[in-house]
C-alpha cells in the first residue's frame, strides 16, 4: 500500500516528524521531487515566497544546515536574515522568548531555529505569530534532516516501504536517529538501530524500531545504512571507553559493509568523523550519496517553506 | 470569650474514629464539646450543612522562600495559600537564604509566621550546615527554637556517614529525618523521568534508579539506628517497595506522596509540549508508577500527603526546558486535586483520606493538631465534597503561579479553614 499524499499541512509549523501524517511527509517528499529541478535551470530562483521575510535564527553552531536554509529561502525569493548567539543580545543574556519576540516585532513570516535545548522551538510556536521550522532542538528532532534523508532514499529505491535500514551509532545524542525513526517507521520502512548500549536511550523502541547493540546485526542484507556522528562535545565522561576501542566496534568499514545488501546506501548526515565512526574508503565509496544528501536538504527546505507558505502540492509554476 | 459553633456538619476524625452527623462547640481556641444538636446563644454559628468537618488539614512539605527568596514567596503570602488550600498547619523545609540551620532563622521564621496569623508554621531544621552535606548543623538549638524534623530537601544527604549520625543524634529528640532520596550521580543533569516519554521528547532522564538507591540506603540505615526516617516525595513503585519492607520489618520510616505524583504522569511534559510547569524533582513518572503509588496509598503503605509547594517566578519558569528550576506550585490545589483522584474516583474512604492529610502527618511530626478530641486546638477544615470548580492560577493567594494543574476541573474543594478557633479563610 503506498501512502497517498496529504493536499496540504495541518499545522503552519514544522515542530518534528513526530506531529507529521505519513500524508503530509509524502506530500514533502513529492514537492521536494520538483524543487530538485529548479536547481538544475539556469536562473535558480523561482518567485513563490516573494515579499516574505525569514529569520534564521541559529543559536547553535552549524555550517550546512544554515546554509541549506539560506539557499532554499534564496530560491525562493524569500528575503533573509540570519541571526546567531555570538555578539549578539543572546549574549547578554536576554531571554529565548524575549529574543524571539523582538524579532516578531518586524513582522517575519518564518523563523528558521536552531537551539541546543529540545523543546525550544515548541515554546516559540506558543507565544509568536510566525511559523516556526525546527532545524535542530537539542537532542530532539532535526525534521529536514529526516525529510532530506527520506527523499535521497527514496530517490535510489523509489519507495521506503519495506525497505531495511540500518542506523548505527550514538543513539542518545542523536536528534537525527529521533526524526529518522519516526519517519521511515511510520512510511513503512524496517528500521533498525545499534549502539554502544550506554548510549541507547530507554524506551527507545517504542519510536517505532528494533534495537541491536551490536552493529553486525543491524546492517546484515540492510538496503540502507547510515551512521551518525559520535557527538564528542555531548560525552560525558564513561559513556564508552576510547574513541579507538569504539572504531573497533561501531565503525562503517568496507568488511562491515559487506554484511549489507549489494546496493546497500551509506549515508552520513554530516559533519563526519573520519576513522572514527566511518572509514575513509566506505564515505568516499561508490555505495555513498552522503553528498547527494545535502544536496536534496536544499530541495526539502524549498519544499516545507513553500508548504507552510501555504503552497499547494500542484507543481511549482514562475 | 470567644466561641464558636460548627452545626450540621460531617464530622470526620480518624483520630476518635469518628464520622457522623455532630455539632462542634470551640470555646477560647480549643475543642470543647462534641455532640448531636449543640446550642449556644453565646456563639458564632457556622453552618456546615453538606460539608465535611475534619481535623485540620498539615501539609508537612513547603517552601515558604523566606528568608531570601521573597521573589517567589513570603511566609505571608504562602500561609495564606495555604488557609485557602484547606490547611490549618504547614511545615516550612530550610533551603532558604540564609539557610535555617539555627535557632536564629528558626525563630525568625516563626515570628514571620505569627505576624501573618494565618496558619500554623512548622520549622523543618536543615541536617547539615549551610545544607552542604559535610556537618551537622545545631538541631538540639533548633529543636528547641520549634524545629520539628531535619531535612536538606532539595538535596539529598548525600553522605551515608552523615546520615548515619543524622539519624543517631536525632534519637536524642525524637524528630524524623526527611531525606530527598537522589542519588546525584544516577540523576546526572537529568530534566524529567527517563523513560520512553523522555527519549521522544530528547530530554535527558532521571531514573527511578537515582530515588530507588537512595531510599534503600535509607531504609538500612533506618534498620541501623532505630531513628525515624520520613521519605519526602516518594514517587517510584521501587521506592514503594522498599518503604513497604521496612514497615513489614518494624522500622520507623514513613513517606509522603504529593498530589501531582498522583494526578500526573510524565506524558504531561509532552502533552503541553515542554511546559516548564510540569518540570519538578522528583519528575512526573511514567503510568506504572503512579499506579503503584496511588495503589500504595490506598493501602495504607503511604503515610501522608504532602505538596512539595515550591514557588518559582514566573520569568524563572519562561525558559528552556532544560533551564527551569523543577518545582511546582501545590498548596491551593492540593486538597481538590486528592479527593477527586482518592475519594470521588478511587472511592477512597473519607476517613483513610483525612488520615492522610490531618492524623498522620501530626503523629509523624507530633505535631498538636490532628484531632478533634475535646481540648485539642480548634484546628479544622471543612470540605465541600459536591464542590466542583475550575482552578485559575491568577486566583492563587500565593506569590507564584507555576501550577501543572490550570484549567483542571476538580471536586471536593476546601470551604473554610479554622484555626485555633479562628475563621482564617471561607470560599466566597
Amino acid at each position: 500500500m503506498t501512502v497517498k499524499a496529504a493536499p496540504s499541512l495541518k499545522s503552519r509549523h514544522l515542530l518534528g516528524i513526530d506531529p507529521l501524517s505519513p500524508g503530509e511527509i509524502q506530500l514533502i517528499l513529492d514537492t521536494a521531487e520538483q524543487m530538485r529541478e529548479i536547481a538544475k535551470r539556469p536562473i535558480k530562483k523561482v518567485p513563490a515566497l516573494r515579499g516574505k521575510t525569514v529569520v534564521n535564527l541559529f543559536l547553535e553552531p552549524s555550517t550546512r544546515t544554515r546554509f541549506s536554509f539560506e539557499v532554499a529561502e534564496k530560491r525562493l525569493s524569500a528575503d533573509t536574515l540570519n541571526f546567531s548567539a555570538s555578539g549578539s543580545s543572546v549574549e547578554k543574556g536576554e531571554t529565548l522568548v524575549d529574543t524571539a519576540r523582538n524579532l516578531e516585532a518586524m513582522e517575519p513570516d518564518f523563523i528558521v531555529l536552531r537551539h541546543p535545548q529540545p523543546g525550544a522551538p515548541h515554546m516559540l510556536a506558543k507565544v509568536l505569530q510566525a511559523s516556526i521550522i525546527n532545524a535542530g532542538d537539542g537532542t530532539h528532532e532535526h525534521p529536514t534532516q529526516a525529510l532530506l534523508d527520506a527523499l535521497t532514499i527514496r530517490l535510489h529505491k523509489k519507495t521506503l516501504e519495506g525497505l531495511v535500514v540500518a542506523i548505527v551509532g550514538d543513539l542518545q545524542h542523536s536528534r537525527v536517529v529521533r526524526s529518522n525513526v519516526l519517519l521511515l517507521s511510520r512510511m513503512g520502512a524496517t528500521v533498525r538501530v545499534a549502539g554502544p548500549p550506554s548510549l541507547v536511550p530507554v524506551g527507545m523502541e517504542s519510536l517505532g524500531c528494533q534495537v541491536f547493540y551490536r552493529m553486525e546485526e543491524a546492517i546484515r542484507g540492510a538496503d540502507v545504512v547510515m551512521m551518525l556522528r559520535i557527538q564528542l562535545e555531548r560525552q560525558e565522561r564513561m559513556n564508552f571507553p576510547t574513541v579507538r576501542e569504539y572504531y573497533d566496534l561501531f565503525a562503517l568499514t568496507p568488511e562491515r559493509l559487506k554484511l549489507a545488501k549489494k546496493d546497500c546506501l551509506v549515508m552520513h548526515p554530516g559533519p563526519m568523523n573520519r576513522g572514527v565512526e566511518i572509514d575513509s574508503r566506505v564515505a568516499d565509496g561508490p555505495q555513498s550519496v552522503i553528498l547527494e544528501q545535502v544536496t536534496n536538504g536544499v530541495a526539502v527546505r524549498m519544499a516545507v517553506l513553500y508548504l507552510l507558505a501555504g503552497g499547494s502540492g500542484e507543481p511549482v509554476t514562475d | 470569650m470567644s466561641r464558636l459553633l460548627i452545626k450540621n456538619g460531617r464530622v470526620v476524625d480518624p483520630s476518635q474514629k469518628l464520622d457522623e452527623g455532630l455539632d462542634i462547640l470551640v470555646v477560647e481556641g480549643k475543642i470543647a464539646r462534641l455532640a448531636e444538636r449543640l446550642a449556644d446563644p453565646n456563639a458564632q454559628v457556622v453552618d456546615a450543612t453538606g460539608l465535611v468537618v475534619a481535623p485540620g488539614f498539615i501539609d508537612v512539605h513547603v517552601h515558604l522562600r523566606e528568608p531570601g527568596f521573597e521573589y517567589k514567596e513570603t511566609i505571608s503570602s504562602g500561609t495564606a495559600a495555604a488557609v485557602a488550600g484547606g490547611f490549618t498547619a504547614v511545615c516550612c523545609m530550610p533551603n532558604t537564604n540564609p539557610v535555617n540551620d539555627n535557632p536564629a532563622v528558626t525563630e525568625y521564621i516563626l515570628t514571620r509566621a505569627r505576624e501573618a496569623g494565618n496558619c500554623r508554621v512548622y520549622p523543618i531544621g536543615a541536617v547539615s550546615k549551610g545544607l552542604a552535606g559535610e556537618e551537622l548543623a545545631e538541631m538540639g538549638e533548633m529543636v528547641r527554637a520549634g524545629a520539628v524534623g531535619f531535612s536538606d530537601d532539595g538535596k539529598p544527604v548525600h553522605s551515608a556517614y552523615l546520615m548515619r549520625r543524622a539519624l543517631e543524634y536525632s534519637l536524642l529528640f525524637d524528630v524524623p529525618v526527611v531525606d530527598h532520596c537522589e542519588e546525584p550521580t544516577l540523576t546526572a543533569r537529568g530534566v524529567m523521568h527517563e523513560g520512553a516519554v523522555a527519549t521522544r521528547l530528547g530530554l535527558r532522564g532521571i531514573p527511578a534508579a537515582a530515588e530507588e538507591v537512595m531510599v534503600w540506603r535509607d531504609v538500612v540505615l533506618a534498620q541501623l539506628t532505630g531513628a525515624r526516617v520520613h521519605i519526602a516525595h516518594l514517587s517510584t513503585a521501587g521506592a514503594l517497595e522498599a518503604v513497604r519492607l521496612a514497615k513489614a520489618r518494624g522500622l520507623k520510616v514513613t513517606c509522603e506522596v504529593t498530589p501531582h505524583h498522583l494526578a500526573l504522569t510524565d506524558q504531561a511534559v509532552a502533552e503541553t509540549q515542554y511546559d516548564t510547569n510540569t518540570k519538578m524533582n522528583p519528575p512526573l513518572r511514567s503510568a506504572e508508577h503512579v499506579q503503584a503509588l496511588v495503589e500504595g496509598v490506598l493501602d495504607g503503605t503511604v503515610d501522608c500527603l504532602a505538596t512539595d509547594h515550591a514557588p518559582h517566578h514566573a520569568d524563572e519558569k519562561n525558559v528552556e526546558f532544560d533551564h527551569a528550576p523543577f518545582g511546582v506550585v501545590g498548596l491551593e490545589t492540593a486538597v481538590p486535586v486528592t479527593f477527586d483522584l482518592l475519594v470521588a474516583k478511587h472511592r477512597m474512604p473519607l476517613s483513610r483520606f483525612v488520615a492522610c492529610w490531618s492524623t498522620n502527618p501530626a503523629r509523624i511530626f507530633r505535631l498538636p493538631g490532628g484531632s478533634l478530641k475535646v481540648g485539642a486546638p480548634a484546628d479544622l477544615t471543612l470540605l465541600d465534597p459536591e464542590q466542583r470548580a475550575t482552578v485559575k492560577p491568577e486566583k492563587f493567594r500565593s506569590k507564584s503561579r507555576n501550577t501543572p494543574f490550570a484549567g483542571r476541573r476538580l471536586r471536593g474543594w476546601p470551604a473554610m479553614t479554622i484555626v485555633g478557633g479562628r475563621v482564617v479563610f471561607r470560599r466566597g
